[in-house]
């Protein structure tokens, strides 16, 4: 039973920075943009995050900061995809080459820094109950804030107007334009909303997670959360399952290296990426219909007035 | 009163060549300001970065080092991003090719053969980067799986298998323990040309490599089909073209090209197989196929500037004590700039007032 929670633990803790990007890019996709730039974003969200939280002693600030470099990422490729109709493919591969590079710049005097990783809640009794107790009341406060922000989008895409404007601005965009709608305008919000998930799934990395920053820290985290918002279909719940299949894949792959099982460990390490193939070659095989991606899906746009 | 684009009806040649030139500039000035604001002077940073690297023959040679793999990866990547194929996992199908050619050395060292061997070596090194660059082809055409995530993810894989053979099956066994493979012997090394021994045949492979590129995509059917397929999809159809079976040859040719370039490297400058064998040479060249504007001939310069990146970036480290990574930030930047002047070409920037009618 011990273990069972330990490992259950250990893949909610893998699993929330995935979770946390993919939501974002779900958003960002759904919008008809695609940002390739998740990995740059988010090891530039988990410097940014862990070099403030080390300067000021404070995890809030940290993670605040994670937050607002994703932000800022996010907001050079608004720039080159809105404002200039760049390819968006590029665009986001520029993201990813810049902030594995700047990250490396902005995390190099705290290579080797520690610190304590973030306080979990505490809830009186509750998170003492067996079993559950600390599973559902004892987590860190970003693990509750992961799955609040899936609710909220996923309410917010299906149930509101603001969702429906921003599913027809990524279905067609001509047509949300002569509606009145202002696409340049809903896309750079759902690129920055995009840009801060990412930032804060850094964060959780450099301040939960392991805790401390080496270069090259999310090791394909960004391009994982790519492929688990198509493994979602482009919905905001189904992105929880794949946040937890490739979170508990990578958790059991550690444990599986720690067992001696025979295995090259190096068989093992690569068990996450092959999972994303043949995850996504699955996918294929199923019919199609709901899993459609937005229709407008990295096409620049331009008014034709 | 506003900024808008209007697409241009016809892009200038001045323009093709003025777009990319000005991205360097920009990327310079940028440099320039991040260097400054790190406090570092700016202008003797970016003599170390740009300058010293031509300073002597030496370097200049090693400037061809650098630059050929570069070139020769980019222009497979080329003919894949003019049909819409997003091949992004070029360093895998490097790691690959160096792998498929370094069996050939492994399995025949210390037998005496004769300096075929190395021939050899670069034909498994090719066909090793095509097969593997084939798997997210193949994943794409026949199963319609996005090839961008499948190509990346295959990059760690191979970069995993790497690690696994130097430590495993294929360290040399007296090598003290060293995570690296037997050196080569001296029919599976590409002969030196120059008395320092850097300049090597594959450098000229890589001049080959332009010129037969060029000629295919400016002279041949299958250049126009590439073309074709990229910029109208339908109407490449409709004239029988099967864009399926182009996703298979332009994967298959960067593969080849990929691996030609790993096996290059491990049959010249390095010698052997170890855990790391490209400083990241797949993922750079991405950004030398952008700056050469997909042209084979602008990719030969391209490379060229690249590799000033990678030398000027080691400089950096000894003379000024900057960490790589500075590098990675000057390749970032330039890509930007370059998508971001790319858009110049194809539109008009143009500035209206509000309400009036354009």
């Amino acid at each position: 039973m011990m273990i069972f929670e330990a490992i259950l633990l250990t893949i909610i803790t893998a699993a929330t920075p995935l979770l946390l990007a993919a939501i974002g890019e779900v958003v960002v996709e759904r919008s008809g943009v695609l940002n390739l730039g998740v990995e740059g974003m988010m090891i530039m969200g988990a410097a940014s995050g862990f070099a403030v939280a080390i300067l000021t002693g404070s995890s809030l600030l940290g993670v605040m900061a994670g937050l607002f470099a994703g932000m800022a990422m996010s907001l050079l490729f608004a720039a080159l995809v809105l404002g200039l109709a760049a390819n968006q493919v590029a665009s986001g591969l520029a993201l990813t080459i810049f902030g594995l590079g700047l990250s490396g710049l902005v995390g190099f005097p705290f290579v080797g820094a520690k610190r304590e990783a973030m306080a979990h809640l505490y809830l009186p009794y509750l998170s003492d109950l067996p079993f559950f107790g600390r599973v559902i009341f004892g987590q860190d406060p970003l693990v509750y804030i992961a799955f609040a922000l899936v609710v909220a989008v996923a309410l917010i895409i299906s149930r509101t107007r603001a969702g429906l404007i921003l599913r027809a601005v990524g279905e067609n965009h001509h047509s949300a334009h002569a509606l009145g709608h202002n696409v340049r305008q809903v896309r750079l919000l759902a690129i920055l909303f995009g840009g801060a998930c990412a930032g804060l799934a850094g964060a959780y990395l450099s301040l939960v997670y392991t805790p401390f920053w080496t270069p090259g820290m999310t090791a394909g985290r960004g391009w994982i959360a790519l492929a688990i918002v198509v493994f979602a279909s482009w919905r905001a719940g189904r992105a929880v399952i794949g946040a937890y299949i490739f979170g508990g894949v990578s958790i059991l792959q550690l444990h599986a290296q720690g067992f001696g099982l025979g295995v090259p460990a190096q068989a093992l390490a690569a068990l996450p990426y092959l999972t994303t193939i043949i995850v996504l070659f699955a996918l294929s095989r199923l019919p199609r219909g709901s899993s459609r991606a937005p229709a407008c899906l990295g096409q620049p746009f331009l008014p034709a007035r | 009163m506003r900024l808008t684009l209007e697409r241009r009806t016809q892009a200038g040649i001045w323009a093709s060549l003025a777009s990319p030139t000005l991205a360097v500039v920009l990327t310079l000035v940028f440099g320039a300001l991040l260097f400054s604001l790190i406090g570092i002077p700016p202008l003797a940073a970016l003599t170390v970065y740009f300058l010293s690297p031509l300073a002597d023959l030496w370097a200049l040679e090693e400037l061809t080092v650098k630059a050929a793999p570069l070139i020769l990866i980019a222009l497979g990547l080329a003919p894949c991003y003019l049909s819409n194929n997003w091949n992004i996992g070029a360093e895998g199908q490097l790691v690959m090719g160096a792998v498929a050619g370094s069996a050939v050395a492994i399995a025949t060292h210390g037998q005496g053969h004769g300096s075929y061997i190395v021939w050899l070596m670069l034909a498994a090194g090719v066909l090793g980067g095509a097969a593997y660059g084939l798997i997210p082809a193949v994943l794409k055409a026949r199963f319609g799986v996005s090839e961008i995530l499948t190509s990346l993810m295959l990059v760690y894989v191979a970069d995993l298998l790497l690690d696994y053979l130097v430590r495993g099956p294929w360290r040399d066994p007296k090598g003290f323990n060293f995570p690296t493979s037997v050196s080569f012997g001296f029919e599976a090394r590409l002969p030196g040309l120059s008395e320092t021994g850097r300049l090597h045949p594959g450098f000229f492979l890589m001049l080959l490599a332009v010129a037969l590129l060029a000629f295919m995509l400016a002279r041949t059917l299958k250049g126009f089909e590439i073309r074709l397929v990229g910029e109208a999809p339908r109407a490449a159809r409709f004239g029988g073209f099967d864009d399926k079976r182009l996703t298979l040859f332009v994967f298959a040719l960067s593969g080849a090209l990929a691996g030609l370039a790993g096996i290059i490297e491990v049959a010249g400058p390095i010698g052997n197989l170890q855990p790391t064998i490209s400083p990241g040479y797949g993922f750079t060249a991405i950004i030398v196929a952008f700056l050469g504007r997909l042209n084979p001939f602008g990719i030969l310069i391209a490379g060229f500037f690249l590799a000033l990146t990678f030398i000027g970036g080691e400089n950096a480290q000894i003379a000024l004590r900057l960490p790589l990574d500075v590098t990675r930030v000057f390749q970032g930047l330039l890509l930007f700039f370059v998508l971001a002047c790319d858009t110049l070409i194809l539109y008009r920037l143009r500035v209206t007032r509000e309400g009036a009618p354009a």
